[in-house]
């Protein structure tokens, strides 16, 4: 067993296609996107404006009882800027990932924060600022996925 | 807790690419299981059941035990497999343990980052399709959210951050089976590229190759195998919200559960004075100071005061990682056990170089999931 064998790397790669049903929750949510709408649902129990929105409130253990329309502004409650690759990646970086807090909901949305110059990217990061107004930038053919937005754009008002 | 449950001893391989390289998953269980048998003076036939950790992502296969099951000794054997973090793989073997139906139980992790796509590339997978996979939510992206919220919150200056990192690469070097064993400057860990501002390329945890075997027994069992047993004094569990909007970050909630169970099983109301050190999973250099929160080391935007002041480096009063932690040594699923490991050897006075002198008590932590949303929390006492 002692002796000494080049070592053997076998390559190889997955991509295997899926088909995953939104529900009908999720659908009218995602249909919501198509018309310029950021749908919540609001829980009966806590009353929190959930987005995107839910079957039900995933702290209460309760259904969902209202739909909720909720702004495309909203305040950046925290970011990072992406520097870095990995497979799948919708922006080619360096781009900026928010969570946002959208006028009406009681939950932060994930998504990406744009229209800043990225060139020097720690003097970007001194223009970004938690409570910072930001607001939601459309895609012209909307498709009713959550890249119908493209990002959201910081705002003065 | 009925009956007291100990761990009998450990083995590691020494972790990472350069060492292990060329070895198959399955090559790697094997050493650490032969490894731990001999050790501990046991057969094969003496263990009923053996529960393995890996993941299907990471092997790039389904089924990712039934390569390696073998190399564990769990032919025709009670042998299920946990997914993800092999932290709740060694709670499973304690309840068995408690159950009474098993005297003795071999937990063993393995994962080889350096087979695999990259852990955002992987990590990618655990967000869902239709929302956050998307937008770019994986592991490192969530960090960067939740690093960047702490320094927003709290006014945490860059060269805090940089200390955890220098402070667990340095540890790492006197720690033989660590992978990234480096004597770091500030300068060097702030001049490392920014990956996911603010934090840079030293500050996030990448991945390693290795594996990791633990025996536990009843306490009878213990008494005639090991003369330094390691008592399994408390476990805790919990997991937050899915949405990261859903969750404020630095709260770190789950982990407040899970440590408030374990310590509340093992007795412990002051974990500061009561804890001799601390084994934490910190994929950032941030979350090592978020998870000194969320232990009830320190108040809440405290955690930058105990690296300032050294309470958790090697010399403190209570050091945390003195393995190096997990920026030094990643094998993904694998780290949640080698917290275990590490702890263990910390107890039984075994640890050489990183000894930390006179531990009784200590915690092995572990967390899985973006920013971490699940944690599992081990008390462990001699």
């Amino acid at each position: 067993m002692g002796e000494e064998i080049e070592p053997r790397i076998i390559e190889g790669a997955l991509s295997l296609p899926y088909r995953w049903a939104t529900g009908p929750v999720g659908a009218r949510f995602l249909e919501g996107l198509k018309n310029k709408k950021i749908l919540g649902t609001r829980c009966p129990k806590c009353r929190r404006v959930l987005v995107p929105a839910r079957k039900f409130c995933p702290r209460c253990f309760v259904d969902t009882d209202e739909w909720v329309e909720v702004g495309d502004k909203g305040i950046l409650r925290t970011f990072t800027i992406i520097n870095f690759s990995f497979v799948g990646q919708v922006r080619k970086p360096p781009y900026i990932v928010g969570i946002i807090e959208l006028d009406g909901a009681d939950v932060g949305f994930t998504h990406f924060i744009g229209g800043v110059d990225l060139t020097d990217i720690e003097k970007a990061a001194r223009e970004l600022r938690p409570g910072m107004r930001v607001q939601a930038v459309w895609r012209e053919e909307r498709k009713g996925d959550i890249l119908d937005i493209e990002y959201f754009k910081p705002v003065r008002e | 807790m009925s009956g007291r449950v100990a761990i009998v001893d450990v083995a590691q391989t020494k972790h990472g690419a350069p060492y292990i390289r060329n070895l198959t998953v399955s090559d790697l269980v094997y050493i650490v299981v032969k490894e731990l048998l001999e050790k501990t003076g046991i057969s094969i036939e003496d263990l009923e059941t053996i529960i393995t950790s890996s993941s299907d992502f990471w092997q790039g296969s389904g089924c990712s035990n039934v390569f390696y099951f073998d190399a564990a000794g769990a032919y025709l054997k009670d042998s299920p497999k946990v997914e993800e973090d092999s932290a709740l793989g060694f709670v499973y073997a304690f309840m068995r343990i408690l159950s009474g139906h098993f005297d003795k139980a071999l937990i063993v992790a393995v994962t080889k980052c350096s087979e695999a796509p990259s852990i955002s590339d992987i990590t990618s997978l655990n967000s869902d399709p239709f929302y956050q996979r998307p937008v770019g939510i994986e592991e490192v992206t969530a960090a960067g959210l939740q690093a960047q919220q702490y320094v927003s919150r709290y006014k945490l200056s860059d060269e805090i951050r940089a200390e955890i990192a220098v402070k667990n690469y340095r540890n790492a070097i006197n720690n033989p089976y660590a992978h990234r064993r480096m004597n770091l400057t500030i300068d060097e860990v702030l001049g490392s590229e920014i990956l996911a501002y603010p934090l840079r390329r030293l500050e996030v945890a990448d991945g390693s190759d290795g594996a990791v075997a633990v025996l536990i027994s009843s306490e009878e069992a213990a008494r005639k195998l090991t003369d330094t047993p390691v008592w399994i004094r408390g476990v805790g569990w919990s997991v937050d919200h899915y949405f990261l909007g859903d969750r404020d970050l630095l709260e770190v909630v789950s982990l407040r559960e899970a440590s408030e169970r374990a310590y509340k099983m093992s007795g412990i109301r002051y974990p500061r004075k009561q804890i001799d050190l601390a084994e934490v999973c910190e994929t950032s250099t941030v979350q090592e100071l978020l998870w000194y929160e969320g232990l009830g080391f320190c108040n809440r935007g405290e955690g930058w005061k105990l690296i300032a002041d050294g309470v958790t480096g090697m010399y403190g009063e209570l050091p945390v990682n003195p393995s190096g932690g997990v920026l030094a040594t990643n094998p993904y699923v694998a780290r949640g056990l080698i917290r275990v490991a590490e702890a263990t050897l910390q107890l039984k006075g075994e640890a050489g170089r990183r000894q930390v002198p006179d531990a009784e008590t200590a915690i092995a932590h572990s967390t899985h999931g973006a920013a971490g949303s699940h944690h599992t929390v081990i008390v462990l006492g001699r």
